[in-house]
């Protein structure tokens, strides 16, 4: 019981009453702040409108927080059971978008619901680590570094990626493997299969290249060299990056932004909804945003350090991974720091599946949060 | 137990070097952050701006041309019409397509467009169409959210309310061509038009004025959304000349379709008052953009409508020019003005016969006579005698062989022959035969029907007139010299006007053609000019000026005049190409310009001036 000492008094199964006393309500109010930041932005790129954006969102967030808790207060053992059932699940909904998709963007990527249009391969990043948790959990120390102990995680991971690619959506592809590989390091996979992985992944980029469309080849030229083509494909990265200059420290001022009202800027309500808001506030504003997402993702990996359960340890720290890589990768990208690949920023960028990707996820961190201290039997879900 | 305290700890310092992975991670996004918008806000706040605010020249009014009394030659006049920038479009030939919906685009119009459109760079516009009427203009104005990089403009178009009576003086406007560009922004303006002959391009520059600008926003598809500021354009200087847009159009109507060319001068200060070149052609068709066969059929038209032939159309001034030829033989002293030759229709020259017009001769006349019924055989003679040097230096003192900057671009100098002109130019001695040839204004001797008004107005007045055709520009006036006296015995000027009064008296050879009534009065010479040899048989015959001869082959038929006598106020040359006789031809002609201007001038207080002018004011007792 030498863990138990470290974690002073075991607080487990606690009533219902007692879970909603306990859960942190304060990063509840700092999603409410992230997604009144983004439904500000809505207003103001529809012209100072509600409609058609913003309201839609905060009804997607009101249903989203009820998902979210609801998550977060059942037990972190029903989760870990509920894991590869809820894998198969998305998987499957990511073998119908391949039959059933509805197109868009350059792709297919959505499944129509009927009451919503979803992208499974959203989904599929919190169901990718949920499964990889599991997995993990289920094995010992001894087994979880061995080299067959792989195989079954890079299915998990080979699977959804291949299915994604192939709508194609090369940027969610590589957000699924760089969440998954992350899971593997943290699992404790030995190290010197990240660096020869590292070498061979370096030499794979030709090949990467020649599945490439144009389109995404494109980007990647482009990304290496914004000034060529100032009008054609490099447009979007330069009036981006002039939107957040021209901002300044403080901004032009809420719905003051002429890169965005005078549409210089592309894909304002989604991929771009960064830098509307640098314009608008300033960096300042832009550091507000981003502290806001920093301390849910620190929350995150404190209650991964803090939690007794390698499930719940590797959950909550693949949730956190997986929502720095979200705002990292549309934060860079808007800033020409990386390619165009089409990524939303979570909460804030108008759409549903991000949303509700990252609310099921933080509840996810919130349930392991509230059961940290609950020892789960190492019975392996796959066996 | 041991083994997950282990793995614990592995699981923390793998943790551990995640989340500082994500650090440096985040610490870039900072670094990137702070570049953009604090080092190099400054340089983005300007490219922004550079996005929003677009420069856009606004066209400024063309200076108006204006006549002697205020009346509109060259004026402005809405244009609307459309542009397409083709950066803007996201098909051009669908843009087009859906334009071809509102106003007739034909598949060469966008052939041509298209064309026009690779070779300039795609943020700059190209004219589609002009001249659109109101109500197309206005549905391209509604449907322009679906027409993508169509731009709708209304702007001023030069238009000439007189489009063919003044042509050759006024010119035409056009766009302008690659080798006009300059600095000044003006030009780079789609469709902007600059002067390209005449007025329009002599005066260009005053004319043109200066761009103004609007500084307004836009929005990526380039769409107006306000204006910011504006600086409104300088408008063009206005040029009046020294025309009369009332005797200019009487006179092109009574030239008709003869290829002929008349100045009217004011004899006392060189004003030109009329300066009419038959045919002209319709300068608002240039404007508007004339067809390639349209302006084929001009080039090719045998009486060369293009040419403004009183100051490019150079011919033998014929008779015209014996009072030139008088007055040099009376300044040189070798002539006296009662000096009698007997003309019996030939004179023999060596192995040469100079022949008269009149074939049975003369008889016996004397110098004013002699002018008054063009005596070639005394001419001759008065020229043999003078010599080839004084008639030339004569004929420059009236202001023949130079050419005159009036304000429509150099004319021409006409042809003054000498000894050393000759000798210069052929190589070979002066032969006295010339002389006698040049003494009735035929052989090497050319000049412009302008040079011939300037003469007449410098024998009737005795003072150097200089022509002037720009009264004054941008309210300027122009300066007006005051004519100093001719360098000559003006004793000498007596016989000569004398003479050109006897031509419009009974025995003169233009009686037909005088005036009548009282105080109306003018004194003139008549000329024929030979196109071409005459040969033996024609003049026996008679036949050189029949109409079976072509036309190309006929005499030009001239006249000059001037009048009143006593106090000349204008002075005219004629000239019909190909027409036939001076008197018969180019006479009736000048006999209906000096009654009508005589009719019409304000400073005239003749009895029957008055009465007529009671006559168009008060219609209803004129009928009487």
């Amino acid at each position: 019981m030498g863990i138990s000492l470290m974690f002073g008094s075991r607080r487990v199964d606690r009533s219902l009453p007692q879970k909603i006393k306990t859960l942190n309500w304060l990063m509840v109010l700092v999603l409410i702040a992230i997604i009144s930041i983004g439904v500000a932005m809505l207003y103001s790129v529809a012209g100072g409108n509600f409609d058609p954006w913003a309201t839609r969102q905060m009804v997607r967030f009101a249903l989203g927080m009820v998902i979210m808790i609801g998550i977060a207060l059942t037990d972190l053992r029903f989760w870990m059971s509920m894991a590869l059932p809820i894998y198969g699940i998305v998987l499957l909904m990511l073998v119908a978008v391949e039959f059933f998709g509805a197109t868009g963007m350059g792709g297919a990527r959505w499944l129509d619901l009927g009451v919503m249009r979803i992208q499974p391969s959203e989904l599929m990043k919190v169901a990718l680590v949920v499964a990889l948790a599991a997995n993990f959990h289920s094995l010992t120390q001894h087994r979880a570094v061995q080299m067959k102990s792989l195989l079954v995680p890079i299915i998990l991971m080979a699977l959804p990626a291949y299915l994604v690619l192939r709508q194609p959506d090369l940027g969610t592809t590589l957000m699924i493997i760089a969440g998954g590989i992350t899971m593997l390091f943290l699992a404790g996979t030995r190290a010197w299969l990240f660096w020869t992985g590292g070498a061979a992944a370096i030499g794979a980029i030709p090949i990467v290249w020649n599945f490439m469309m144009d389109y995404q080849k494109d980007r990647v030229m482009v990304f290496l060299n914004p000034e060529s083509d100032p009008l054609g494909a490099g447009y979007q990265i330069m009036q981006s990056k002039i939107a957040l200059g021209s901002g300044g420290l403080f901004g032009k001022g809420f719905m003051q932004g002429t890169q965005s009202h005078l549409n210089f800027l592309p894909e304002m309500k989604t991929d771009f909804i960064f830098t509307v808001l640098t314009e608008e506030m300033g960096l300042v504003g832009g550091l507000v945003l981003l502290g806001l997402y920093l301390i849910l993702i620190s929350y995150g990996i404190w209650v991964s350090l803090t939690c007794r359960s390698e499930f719940g340890r590797l959950l909550s720290m693949g949730i956190s991974v997986m929502l720095f890589f979200y705002v990292f990768v549309n934060v860079a990208m808007v800033m020409g720091l990386m390619p165009v690949v089409g990524a939303p920023l979570p909460l804030v960028s108008y759409g549903g599946s991000a949303l509700l990707t990252v609310m099921v996820g933080f509840g996810f961190v919130l349930s392991v949060a509230l059961h940290r201290d609950l020892n789960i039997p190492r019975n392996d879900p796959f066996g | 137990m041991e083994r997950e305290g282990e793995r614990y700890r592995r699981y923390t310092r793998r943790a551990l070097l995640v989340a500082g992975a994500q650090g440096v991670l985040t610490a870039v996004v900072l670094g990137r952050m702070y570049y953009l918008g604090v080092l190099q806000a400054d340089d983005y706040a300007l490219l922004a701006e550079e996005n929003r605010v677009s420069l856009r020249l606004l066209t400024p009014t063309r200076g108006e041309i204006l006549d002697r009394k205020g009346k509109k030659l060259a004026t402005n006049r809405k244009d609307y019409r459309v542009f397409l920038i083709p950066e803007q479009a996201i098909d051009v030939v669908d843009t087009l397509q859906s334009l071809g919906r509102i106003i007739s685009i034909s598949e060469r119009d966008v052939e041509r467009l298209q064309r026009r459109i690779s070779r300039q760079r795609s943020f700059f516009p190209v004219t589609v169409a002009q001249n659109l009427s109101w109500k197309e203009f206005a549905r391209i104005n509604v449907e322009s959210s679906s027409l993508p990089g169509i731009q709708p403009d209304a702007g001023e178009t030069r238009f000439y309310p007189e489009a063919t009576r003044v042509s050759h003086i006024l010119g035409y406007v056009g766009v302008v061509a690659e080798e006009e560009m300059s600095d000044d922004p003006v030009l780079q303006i789609p469709g902007f038009r600059i002067g390209k002959s005449g007025v329009e391009r002599q005066f260009d520059l005053r004319l043109r004025g200066t761009a103004g600008d609007s500084r307004v926003e836009v929005n990526a598809f380039g769409r107006v959304i306000r204006e910011i500021a504006r600086q409104e354009g300088v408008p063009g200087d206005d040029v009046v000349l020294t025309l009369d847009l009332e005797m200019q159009q009487y006179v092109m109507q009574r030239l008709g379709e003869d290829s002929a060319a008349v100045v009217v001068l004011d004899a006392q200060n060189g004003d030109i008052l009329v300066s009419a070149s038959s045919p002209s052609f319709d300068i608002n068709s240039l404007n508007m953009g004339i067809s390639q066969e349209n302006w084929q059929a001009l080039l090719d038209d045998p009486r060369n409508p293009i040419m403004n032939k009183c100051v490019q159309g150079q011919y033998p001034p014929g008779s015209t020019f014996k009072m030139v030829v008088a007055l040099a033989a009376l300044e040189a002293g070798v002539w006296e003005k009662n000096k009698r030759v007997f003309c019996n229709g030939k004179y023999d020259l060596g192995d040469r016969t100079f022949h008269c017009w009149k074939k049975e001769g003369h008889g016996r006349l004397d110098l004013i006579n002699a002018i008054s019924q063009s005596c070639d055989i005394y001419f001759y003679k008065l020229a043999q005698a003078v010599g080839i040097d004084l008639i030339s230096e004569m004929a420059r003192k009236l202001g023949f062989g130079r050419a005159y900057d009036i304000g429509i671009g150099v004319g021409r100098e006409g042809l003054v022959p000498s000894r050393a002109w000759k000798l210069a130019t052929q190589g070979s001695p002066w032969q006295v035969g010339e002389t006698l040839i040049v003494g009735i204004g035929q052989g090497a001797l050319l000049a412009t029907p302008l040079q011939l008004a300037i003469m007449t107005a410098r024998l009737a007045t005795g003072r150097v007139i200089e022509p002037r055709l720009i009264h004054a520009i941008g309210g300027e006036i122009q300066p007006q010299l005051v004519a100093p006296l001719l360098d000559i015995n003006h004793r000498n000027l007596l016989p000569v006007l004398k003479g050109m009064e006897k031509v419009l008296e009974e025995g003169g050879t233009a009686y037909a053609s005088r005036l009548r009534g009282e105080g109306f009065s003018m004194a003139g010479k008549t000329g024929t000019s030979q196109v071409r040899a005459i040969t033996l048989e024609e003049r026996e015959a008679g036949t050189q000026n029949l109409p079976e001869r072509p036309w190309k082959e006929r005499d030009h038929a001239l006249f000059v005049a001037y009048g009143p006598r006593e106090h000349p106020r204008y002075s005219i040359s004629v000239i019909v190409e190909h027409g036939g006789g001076g008197s018969s031809v180019a006479g009736p002609i000048i006999h209906d310009i000096m009654q009508t201007l005589l009719e019409l001038d304000p400073a005239s207080d003749l009895p029957v001036v008055r009465q007529r002018r009671a006559q168009i004011s008060n219609p209803r007792s004129g009928g009487k």
